[in-house]
């Protein structure tokens, strides 16, 4: 679990990014912070790992302030996967994903041998463990920074908009795989995302947030949709317009789910007796 | 070109090949003193130009003061330094080190400051300490722009090494400058040839270095893309951000 209460980030010039922020962030679970940018959602993000430190407040994992901690240290025990991969541009595929544990004092045969085990994990062939990144495609390369991310076999694991460089369907290839390990590894993750449909996808707790960190509304994605909290959110998240202010619409004896724009979007059928995803149980 | 031949027969003299003025001790000298100024300068700018370009500070002051210094007279201070320390080879070597600094520094700050940010940036979120960004990664993917300082700058002190004589301390100045006492022209032309020659070996040399220490990540997958305008390799790249099959 991860704890913010009231935390503030102004940095040097006098911008206050965050103000006042508190949060849980539950574990095993896919936190999103969602917004658009200048939100500071970043910086809220970075000041887990203590990138950035928080200038008052304080930040708690499992009920230990990270202030205390040595950030070198920290960092190591925090998966991190970034918007372009920041993989080692000079290092093969196999030593960007051990890094973590050869900075650990893992012996090399132990960490690469791991970070093959990873390299399927992730869903990229073997092959690939000599290449350098120039030599990979965006998504592969994305898929490497997850492996590295993971190579420590953190209890967290912080993804800054990871999918925010990689063309549309790799993107949704991403994002499905990431479904995947979650339900697989049973990581806390924190993810940020300007995309609010993958807020919706991918998270059980979708936070959106306003300029200087301030959280407009939390919840899961059912509760959001549902009741917007105010108009921004309910803007935001498109639920007046577009493809997700669906309508009902008789035709021959079926319903058919139409958007605003009057396409068909699917039809009616009874439900899967689990509900969805984030139905209270 | 009737002179050039003389100076052409009389570097291959017999008699210039052998004794306490023949080319091969003047040629040791000069590369002795150049190696000399070189190991110094590299001692004092390196150091100095990674801390510049790792932490981002005192990148002004150091351009600037550099800057000044390059702008010095090499035979002027040499004179001055003379002046004070006497004839020998340490006035020299001070003022080719003056010479040499800014661009070993320059090499070394900018070898470190060309790496995409973000590369940095994700070496310290996954847990490296300063000094390990230091080792494992700036300088693996700054050497090729120090290298390219230590050519700039190698070739600045073998060219202008000629002055050490000056001063008596040797070197192939030494030709030049008797050449121009005595109005012995081929003599003093053999000497620029012999510096000539120098300089130019080393450039070859560099040139060779310089293409061996570009991270093989970064050379990796050059040249298989027709459209690219420029064959001159980039130092340092930045994960493309388009998809690349």
């Amino acid at each position: 679990m991860i704890e913010f209460r009231q935390v503030s980030k102004q940095f040097p010039d006098g911008t206050l990014a965050v103000d006042d922020f508190s949060l849980v962030i539950p574990s095993r679970k896919t936190t999103v912070f969602v917004g658009s940018s200048g939100c500071g959602k970043t910086t809220i993000l970075r000041m887990i790992n203590r990138m950035i430190d928080r200038t008052s407040g304080s930040i708690e994992i499992d009920g230990e302030d990270i202030v205390g901690l040595d950030k070198v240290k920290l960092r190591r025990r925090i998966g991190y996967v970034m918007q372009n991969s920041g993989l080692l541009p000079h290092r093969k595929v196999i030593d960007n994903v051990a890094t973590v544990p050869l900075l650990n004092g893992v012996p090399k045969k132990q960490a690469h041998a791991r970070a093959l085990e990873l390299l399927d994990t992730v869903g990229l062939d073997r092959s690939l463990a000599n290449r350098y990144p120039s030599q990979l495609s965006g998504g592969q390369q994305q898929r490497v920074g997850v492996a590295r991310g993971l190579a420590a076999d953190p209890n967290i694991l912080l993804m800054d908009e990871p999918f925010g460089a990689v063309d549309p369907l790799v993107r949704a290839e991403l994002q499905q795989e990431l479904i995947r390990l979650q339900r697989e590894l049973d990581k806390t993750v924190v993810f940020v995302t300007h995309d609010i449909d993958e807020a919706f996808l991918l998270g059980d707790q979708v936070v959106i947030l306003q300029k200087g960190g301030v959280i407009v509304q939390k919840g899961s994605p059912t509760e959001i949709l549902s009741a917007p909290a105010n108009d921004f959110v309910a803007d935001f998240i498109g639920a007046t317009k577009g493809k997700r202010a669906l309508h009902i619409d008789r035709r021959d004896g079926r319903e058919v789910v139409l958007d605003s724009e009057g396409r068909a979007a699917g039809v009616l059928v009874d439900g899967p007796t689990g509900g969805s995803k984030d139905a209270p149980a | 070109m009737n002179l050039l031949i003389e100076a052409f027969a009389w570097i291959f003299d017999p008699a210039h090949q052998s004794g306490p003025n023949g080319i091969p001790i003047r040629l040791v000298q000069h590369l002795t003193i150049s190696l000399v100024v070189l190991v110094i300068s590299s001692v004092i700018a390196i150091p100095l130009g990674y801390l510049i370009g790792h932490t981002g500070r005192g990148r002004s002051l150091a351009v600037s003061l550099t800057g000044g210094f390059r702008a010095l007279p090499t035979l002027g201070l040499l004179i001055i330094l003379a002046l004070w320390l006497g004839i020998g080879v340490e006035a020299p070597v001070i003022a080719l080190v003056v010479l040499a600094v800014p661009p070993i520094l320059a090499g070394a700050y900018s070898g470190f400051e060309a790496i995409d940010r973000r590369t940095i940036d994700s070496a310290r979120a996954v847990g490296m300490t300063e000094w390990q960004i230091v080792r494992k990664v700036e300088i693996p993917l700054g050497l090729p722009l120090l290298i390219g300082g230590l050519r700039s700058g190698t070739l600045q002190i073998i060219a202008t090494a000629t002055l050490a004589d000056y001063v008596g301390a040797g070197g192939l100045g030494r030709f030049i400058f008797v050449g121009l006492k005595s109005n012995d022209y081929p003599q003093m032309l053999a000497g620029s040839v012999l510096v000539i020659a120098l300089a130019l070996l080393s450039e070859g040399i560099f040139a060779i270095i310089q293409k061996l220490v570009v991270p093989r990540g970064v050379v990796a997958n050059q040249n298989t893309d027709v459209r690219t305008p420029s064959s001159r390799r980039v130092a340092v790249v930045g994960s493309p951000t388009e998809e690349r099959k």
